[in-house]
């Protein structure tokens, strides 16, 4: 018996005339996430991909698992491949679905038939394929409103297909079909789940990350690294540039009111960052900022260091509760690198009572006394890359 | 790295080449399981048989009084649960320190939940415990006293034989346990002359392997086992020895220097430095072993002083290795402000270090100050 993996595309559907790209590009995707499980082929009929194993050695576990990884696929499942004849298909009917029925107690079954000159219609389907089931599992019954499980059958133009219900896939837009942005990543929980809301969006993902050793621990770099190896299970490859910013706090530290200590820090970061992810065609920035979550986050704060930015700044936690924030950050498996206890910025730099309500004006005149080019430059020059996946 | 200067010996030692000579050795010829009953199982036991002679001749005992555990926190596991359980039908109190390591504080909170009362005595500032101290604590009720040899953080002596005196007084039930992780293979023990029951060493502070704990468990005196199975180590802790790792242990022992001379002279240099120099501030007593110094530089952090040290090549700890982070339990416990403690950095020796390492530490840490932006 040969089986397949079924994939339906989410709202890819909805895109028109685009459609054909975004699915070249979802193809894509899944071959390079497939790579290295086995020969296989992929075609495409109307709104679904299959997957086919060209040989025995293909592993069909772990690529199921992978395909709930990719970006743009709504469900999928695996599915038995018979021949187009009613004999054959309740055959392997009887075989394929016995582990899918032995658990539950009422079932039903669907038939979608694409090629209308199958011999026989969708109710003359269900019903033969329903009483070789009720016949094979006798601990069964049909229930056609609250299935627990739903058999389907489909018949297509070349053969037929017969799977046991289907999984909710990781859903969004194929990575990179919407361009490609930097996420500036701390170490916390926050940043790497928004990079993964906005890889699902489409967006292929650079990463950049500041480090002030010997103020933050070489753990703490290590912890992004690991945190980005799970975004990256979705996103594909990440490229990391890994910013040396002892200099930039010190000068900070030393010629800056202390109030304005953290927004001076993070307007330089984001004139470090924007350098950085245009030089890599990145059309923004993303970061894990959720308003009023700390003081650097309130909105008077955020829109002093906004008003340097030159491409947008994507927020997608802005309007989150942490509680939601925790929520996807255990879904993706990063909560559990994130809390680990390694400081990611020292607290020798955290002013007592930082400005809540800072101006522009304020912030400029603040940070006069800095070589804002030369420090910039500098840490630019020092940037050090790698990648992840 | 080419120009390592490594001062966290009491969080591991690099392994000695005679250890890994014994261990290689073991791994490749002398591969047999002790408790096979062939010629190549004997061999095996036979190498056992010499580490466990090598180990009682360290601690003045007699061989079978010597039991090979996984870790020095599986041996104190073993002695601390194993003792009170042993005796609780005699008495329900134990007495131990607030600056025990977390292997022997850990399962003296886990008995407390049980029921035992647990007394918990608090250093003076040098992290020293008193005698006086020690005597009231120890009443007709005691069926334990724990008590480290050497404070792993400070190497502070504290003192065993007090507690045989005490136990002796009150005629109490207790046994007597000493960790002597830090101690081992640095000072001369007898355990007879301590005077205690139960004593816990482990191979990898003394450049032996990691991966091996030894408890000492004195002659008629019965503890249940912790891990039980194939009853090997006379039934207290079963699974197969590491024949390789325990024959490492014996490479380790063999090489100790017989003195501690040079280690004394590196530890004397420190002291005489990091004294006089009017920024940092010794947290180790005059008396403490001189493995071990604890110093201060008060106005920065441990975390910022390691991490700076580290990228010119020195490897210092900020307090116990098995307490990533946070601030030391053991100065805290000993009264210390709070601007020592957080800014304290524990400087451990072997006889692998000189004065030049002493020296690279001292004025790097100078650099650092000069350089690192201090806390408020």
């Amino acid at each position: 018996m040969k089986e397949i993996i079924l994939i339906k595309n989410g709202e890819l559907v909805l895109k028109g005339l685009n459609r054909r790209t975004f699915e070249d590009i979802m193809v894509k995707n899944i071959k390079r996430k497939l790579s290295g499980l086995g020969a296989f082929d992929i075609s495409r009929a109307q709104s679904t991909i299959v997957i086919s194993p060209k040989g025995e050695d293909f592993d069909m576990d772990e690529a199921v698992e992978r395909v709930g990884t990719v970006f743009g696929i709504s469900a999928y499942s695996r599915a038995a491949v018979c021949e187009k004849d009613m004999e054959h298909i309740k055959q392997v009917a009887r075989e394929y679905l016995a582990d899918a029925l032995s658990g539950v107690s009422t079932f039903k079954v669907e038939a979608k038939r694409s090629d209308k000159k199958f011999p026989l219609k969708s109710p003359e389907i269900c019903m033969e394929i329903g009483g070789v089931l009720l016949e094979a599992f006798p601990h069964l019954s049909v229930d056609v409103h609250n299935p627990q499980q739903v058999i389907t059958v489909e018949i297509r133009d070349r053969e037929a297909f017969i799977r046991a219900g289907q999984i909710r896939g990781a859903g969004g837009m194929p990575v990179s079909s919407a361009g490609r942005a930097a996420i500036m990543i701390s170490g916390g929980i926050d940043s790497p789940v928004a990079a993964y809301l906005m890889a699902r969006r489409g967006l292929e993902l650079n990463a950049i990350h500041f480090a002030s050793p010997p103020y933050t621990s070489p753990r703490a770099e290590l912890k992004v690294r690991q945190l980005l190896e799970k975004v990256a299970r979705y996103s594909g490859t990440i490229r990391l540039g890994i910013v040396p910013f002892t200099e930039i706090q010190e000068q900070i530290a030393k010629n800056c009111p202390e109030e304005y200590f953290t927004l001076i820090m993070r307007r330089m970061m984001l004139r470090i960052a924007q350098r950085l992810a245009a030089a890599r065609s990145c059309g923004a920035l993303i970061t894990g900022e959720s308003l009023g979550q700390v003081a650097s986050q309130t909105l008077p704060a955020l829109s002093v260091v906004d008003t340097l930015a030159e491409m947008p700044v994507l927020r997608p936690l802005i309007g989150m509760d942490k509680e939601d924030i925790i929520a996807i950050s255990r879904k993706i498996d990063t909560f559990e690198i994130s809390i680990q206890p390694y400081e990611d910025c020292c607290t020798v730099f955290t002013p007592k009572h930082p400005r809540t309500r800072p101006t522009v004006e304020q912030c400029e005149k603040a940070e006069q006394a800095l070589d804002i080019e030369a420090l910039i430059e500098r840490a630019i020059a020092a940037t050090e890359y790698s990648y992840i996946d | 790295m080419n120009n390592t200067v490594y001062l966290d010996n009491s969080a591991t030692t690099v392994v000695c080449d005679r250890a890994i000579e014994y261990i290689n050795h073991a791994l490749s010829v002398n591969y047999g399981n002790p408790s096979s009953l062939h010629v190549m199982g004997m061999q095996a036991e036979e190498e056992l048989r010499k580490s466990r002679a090598a180990v009682a001749a360290m601690l003045s005992c007699r061989e079978d009084e010597i039991f090979f555990t996984g870790s020095g926190t599986e041996a104190n596991n073993t002695a601390v649960f194993g003792a009170a359980r042993a005796r609780r039908k005699r008495g329900n109190r134990i007495v131990t320190t607030a600056v025990e390591h977390p292997s022997v504080l850990e399962a003296v909170k886990l008995l407390e939940d049980e029921g035992f009362e647990v007394i918990r005595l608090v250093p003076d500032v040098n992290g020293k415990i008193r005698e006086g101290d020690i005597f009231e604590a120890v009443n007709k009720d005691t069926v334990l006293v724990s008590i480290m040899l050497v404070n792993n953080e400070t190497g502070a002596l504290q003192p065993i034989k007090t507690a045989r005196a005490a136990v002796t007084r009150a005629a109490a039930p207790a046994l007597i346990h000493c960790d002597a992780v830090q101690g081992f293979g640095k000072m001369k023990i007898s355990v007879a002359d301590l005077g205690i029951d139960l004593l816990t060493a482990s191979a990898h502070k003394i450049h032996g392997p990691k991966g091996v704990g030894i408890l000492y468990k004195k002659k008629n005196v019965h503890i249940p086992a912790y891990i039980v199975g194939g009853g090997q180590e006379s039934g207290l802790r079963s699974g197969t020895e590491s024949v390789p790792l325990i024959s490492g242990l014996r490479g380790a022992i063999e090489e100790l220097p017989k003195t501690d001379e040079k280690v004394r002279a590196v530890r004397d240099y420190a002291a005489e430095l990091f004294g006089g120099c009017g920024f940092a501030k010794i947290n180790s007593p005059t008396d403490a072993l001189p493995y071990i110094i604890n110093i201060s530089v008060p106005g920065y952090r441990s975390e910022t002083l390691l991490h700076y040290l580290e990228s010119k090549g020195i490897f210092v700890s900020s307090g116990s290795a098995c307490a990533k982070g946070a601030g030391s339990y053991v100065l805290r416990a000993a009264g210390l402000s709070s601007d020592r403690v957080d800014s304290a950095l524990r400087i451990s020796f072997s006889r692998f270090n000189s004065k030049e390492d002493v020296d690279r530490l001292f004025s790097a840490l100078k650099a650092a100050k000069d350089t690192l932006r201090s806390s408020k």
